[in-house]
């Protein structure tokens, strides 16, 4: 009986406590923190670990590795990543507001559109850069058209000193 | 009100011995190599597909051997690749398990008098826990292996393997 008093008390303590919704997150991040972190030690305890040099090799699907892992990567892989990034976060971004832009009509729609504006500027940036295109167009050597100014003489010169 | 006064007739409070629950742990998740050889890896894919359905005994192809516990060696083991399965089942983690699938992998099959580059036997290289006849096996032959490999663990103590 006193068991479940006690309990009881415990759960109004409780509740007063948790006063704010992001408490709850904060209690639900926290659990499951502990749940990966609980796991981890149980199984380093419980697991056998026999490390031998063949386990420890780096894994290349059972040939010898080679070289070092730390090669150099064309910069170009990394303007494409960034690219497929900012539309990958776009469409994250779009679609919650194009279920709720409705319920808060020409502003809502009109933030939409200064953004997707925006990434538009961006893309076309990227276009006309020709970061879009994998294989650069051969850069042409600025030719000289015009010829050059014709050269002053210096009888002109002399005349106004 | 002690613990141990206490009779469990509900049937969802379970008592087991600690040996019994890793058993049980291990043999319900065996997580394979996804590594196939020859012809008997297309009846290891047959298993793994909807139709046999390996999954049902906890067995999914893992694309690397960190994450396995058994290696099925499904098909014709050639001299040059017995280098590499042995590397694999190295670089398993313990415990591991090897299933040996097909006549090639088990004695050499049709190769173990003249071929040349064939070696006779996985077992000459990695410890096999179970053996599967067959050329090719049937998918309900490397459930029955399975099944048995999944007897032995059962069965296994602390003591005398725990790989």
């Amino acid at each position: 009986m006193t068991l479940l008093f006690s309990s009881v008390n415990f759960h109004a303590i409780f509740f007063e406590i948790m006063l704010t919704e992001f408490g709850k997150v904060f209690v639900f991040i926290l659990t499951a923190a502990l749940f990966v972190i609980i796991a981890l030690v149980v199984a380093k305890f419980i697991r056998p670990a026999r490390p031998t040099r063949e386990k420890l090799t780096t894994y290349e699907c059972g040939e010898n590795p080679e070289g070092s892992p730390w090669v150099k990567f064309n910069i170009r892989f990394y303007v494409v990543a960034l690219i497929f990034l900012i539309f990958d976060v776009e469409v994250v971004l779009l679609i919650p507001w194009a279920l709720v832009y409705k319920n808060f009509g020409f502003i809502g729609y009109l933030v939409g559109a200064i953004f997707l504006i925006l990434l538009g500027l961006g893309m076309a940036y990227e276009w006309r850069k020709g970061d879009l295109e994998w294989v650069r167009p051969k850069i042409k050597e600025p030719v000289i058209t015009k010829s050059p100014p014709p050269k002053q003489e210096k009888e002109n010169l002399t005349l106004v000193n | 009100m002690n613990l141990s006064d206490q009779h469990f007739t509900d049937d969802n409070i379970i008592i087991t011995k600690v040996e019994d629950l890793f058993n049980w742990a291990r043999l319900s998740s065996l997580w394979q190599v996804g590594f196939g050889l020859a012809c008997c890896a297309i009846e290891m894919m047959a298993t793994s597909a909807s139709h046999y359905d390996f999954d049902r005994f906890g067995v999914i192809p893992r694309p690397s051997p960190r994450q396995s516990d058994v290696i099925i060696i499904s098909g014709t083991v050639t001299l040059k690749m017995a280098i590499r399965i042995k590397r694999l089942y190295e670089q398993m983690p313990d415990p591991k398990y090897v299933i040996s699938m097909g006549s090639c992998s088990n004695c050499g099959g049709p190769y173990w008098e003249h071929g040349y580059h064939v070696l006779n036997g996985v077992d000459r290289v990695i410890p096999v826990d179970v053996f599967v006849p067959g050329c090719p096996p049937r998918p309900e032959a490397l459930l029955e292996g399975l099944l048995k490999l999944q007897e032995k663990i059962r069965n296994e103590s602390f003591g005398d393997k725990n790989v």
